[in-house]
């Protein structure tokens, strides 16, 4: 983006002050789409923390979960395993600072009602998603979709999970049992595991199970 | 309680019980039917012995008051669901099996009751598949209507092929009555939806937009002046697609008027009320009225978390590894007396039946039924 905005301002001869003006302009667009697209693409991944590098360049540097607390392991570089030991002392010292700072979750700041409103908005687009997908026969080839036998997700008992099913003969997931289903009943190819249909579909089925408690193991 | 059964195994069970019953009733009869019917009984084990003879004993019940015995039988098919995706479509398939199933009874039904729900999506092409595949019947066959059949055209093909959805006939004695309780009120013609999104959202059964089936005042008009001409001792059994009465309206296991019509039949000594929809085990009794579900070819559906009647013995949760698990159809046994008693032939598990004796007796009586259910209710279904 810079480089064109560059070849722009620079094959101007007599209006350069217009164009210097039509520049900036364009660049602080430039700046907040680009910001925009961060925050964007953000949501989608998950994110990252960055710990600082150590002051001699080689030393293991530890990130604590706030995203900003660190420590600095002297005696083990970068990209080295710690021994058990070591590695204990590391999370003790990472935890006595966390509780020095009183850290809360959020930065111990209530929860906002428009914040609160938002991540409803969001479960809710989530889950509607899975609805939609559970109540069509898109996921499958025959017609047949999951609610044919599951109204309002009743007989799928998602708290149950995980269990020894015993016609898989093995440890199952909500999920293994929903791709069960896809691949026999509704004759469809089934979805890997991360599909994003796969968690709407969880996310519906679970979302209909609030308030039951859990279960795992249950038959 | 095995949870399976294989075909001798159940034949050498019916043919134990059959002859435990002989020797219970042999003590009622006098030296005369004794001999009577003893000889009947060689004759018949002698000609069709073949392994086990399951009736060669009921000759002896000739002792028993008539009312109580079968006077004849219907059979039901119900629910198929046939979705226009070939003829080797899975819904296709169990319908086959069931027709074959209701071809192989000797002796043959006096005729085979259709529940409705032949089609999912009342397509022209579905319906016709329903037809070919019921035409094999080698009983007649009297046609029931249900939402997944109408909903599309407003049941134009379907008449166009079956004729009109509510009729009523006689046979031995019985007063039968066809209704076509799926009507709901009109709640498409604004939001200008189209025939096939009328369609969809009927055949959605968890649909918070649905209405609530009914039979609908035309009907109960029709009905009145039906009853008006029958005896009040006139067995009567009705055929409903949705249940006659109240059980969960989230998923229209509901009849909005059932109480006005069930208000027409409470003068008659003997109703039955014959339903499908539920696809499930399913019993209830009102006054004078017995109410039994009938079973699906296609899937059943599982029990609604409330209003399930209390007489209702549940069906083991369905194990979903297993197409025809909970899916069947049944036979239905009319006494002489009009009553019914209501068989449900559930593949791949042991059949079921619910006796007028289960359901006169009510909480208790079905509790006996329930009893040797007991030991197969852990199965690892889940």
């Amino acid at each position: 983006m810079a480089l064109v905005l560059r070849t722009r301002s620079s094959c101007g001869d007599g209006r350069q002050k217009m164009n210097r003006i039509g520049t900036l302009l364009m660049a602080v667009a430039a700046s907040v789409a680009a910001i925009a697209w961060g925050t964007y693409a953000g949501a989608r991944e998950p994110v990252r923390h960055q710990v600082p590098a150590a002051p001699d360049g080689k030393s293991k540097v530890v990130g604590l979960c706030d995203g900003a607390t660190s420590v600095v392991v002297p005696g083990v570089a970068a990209g080295e395993s710690m021994a058990p030991e070591k590695a204990r002392e590391v999370a003790g010292e990472l935890m006595r600072r966390y509780e020095e700072k009183q850290q809360l979750a959020h930065g111990g700041a209530e929860h906002a009602q428009r914040e609160m409103r938002v991540w409803e908005a969001e479960l809710k687009r989530r889950i509607d998603e899975g609805y939609k997908l559970f109540h069509s026969p898109e996921l499958g080839t025959n017609g047949i979709s999951c609610d044919m036998c599951h109204p309002d997700a009743s007989n799928t008992h998602p708290e149950t999970y995980p269990k020894f099913q015993t016609q898989l003969k093995r440890i199952a997931l909500l999920r293994d049992m929903i791709n069960w289903c896809i691949e026999n009943p509704m004759e469809g190819p089934k979805l890997p595991e991360d599909d994003e249909r796969m968690k709407a579909l969880e996310a519906y089925i679970i979302s209909t199970r609030k308030g039951v408690p859990l279960a795992p193991g249950k038959h | 309680m095995a949870r399976y059964k294989l075909p001798m195994e159940r034949k050498k069970e019916e043919y134990l019980a059959e002859r435990e019953r002989f020797f219970a009733e042999l003590p009622r009869l006098s030296r005369r039917d004794f001999f009577k019917t003893a000889a009947k009984a060689a004759a018949v084990a002698t000609a069709f012995w073949k392994g086990y003879p399951p009736h060669s004993f009921q000759l002896v019940r000739v002792a028993e008051a008539k009312e109580t015995q079968p006077k004849f039988t219907f059979a039901y098919i119900s629910d198929t669901h046939i979705l226009d995706k070939g003829l080797n479509h899975r819904f296709v398939r169990a319908c086959q099996k069931a027709v074959d199933d209701v071809n192989a009874l000797d002796p043959q039904p006096d005729f085979v009751l259709f529940g409705g729900d032949l089609a999912q999506l009342g397509k022209a092409e579905e319906l016709s598949i329903g037809a070919q595949l019921l035409k094999q019947l080698k009983a007649p066959v009297r046609m029931m209507v249900g939402e997944h059949d109408w909903y599309l055209d407003m049941g134009e093909k379907w008449r166009e092929m079956f004729g009109e959805p509510t009729y009523s006939f006689d046979h031995k004695g019985v007063h039968f009555i066809v209704l076509n309780s799926v009507i709901v009120e009109d709640y498409w013609t604004e939001p200008k939806m189209t025939p096939m999104e009328r369609m969809l959202a009927m055949a959605q059964l968890d649909n918070p937009n649905g209405r609530p089936f009914m039979v609908g005042e035309e009907q109960r008009d029709w009905l009145r002046q039906d009853l008006a001409k029958v005896d009040k001792k006139t067995p009567i059994i009705v055929f409903s697609h949705s249940p006659l009465y109240k059980y969960y309206r989230p998923w229209n296991f509901w009849t909005e008027d059932a109480e006005e019509v069930q208000k027409l039949l409470f003068p008659f000594e003997s109703v039955t009320v014959i339903h499908a929809h539920t696809h499930q085990v399913l019993t209830n009794r009102i006054r004078n009225i017995t109410f039994h579900g009938v079973l699906s070819t296609a899937w059943p559906w599982p029990y609604a978390p409330q209003g399930i009647p209390e007489l209702t013995v549940q069906m083991v949760r369905a194990d979903p590894f297993n197409q025809f698990d909970g899916c069947g159809w049944g036979t239905v046994p009319v006494r002489g007396d009009g009553q019914v008693d209501k068989h449900y032939v559930l593949w791949d598990r042991n059949p079921m039946t619910v006796t007028y004796d289960h359901v006169r007796r009510g909480k208790q009586g079905m509790a006996e039924l329930a009893k040797p259910f007991e030991g197969s209710l852990s199965w690892p279904s889940y």
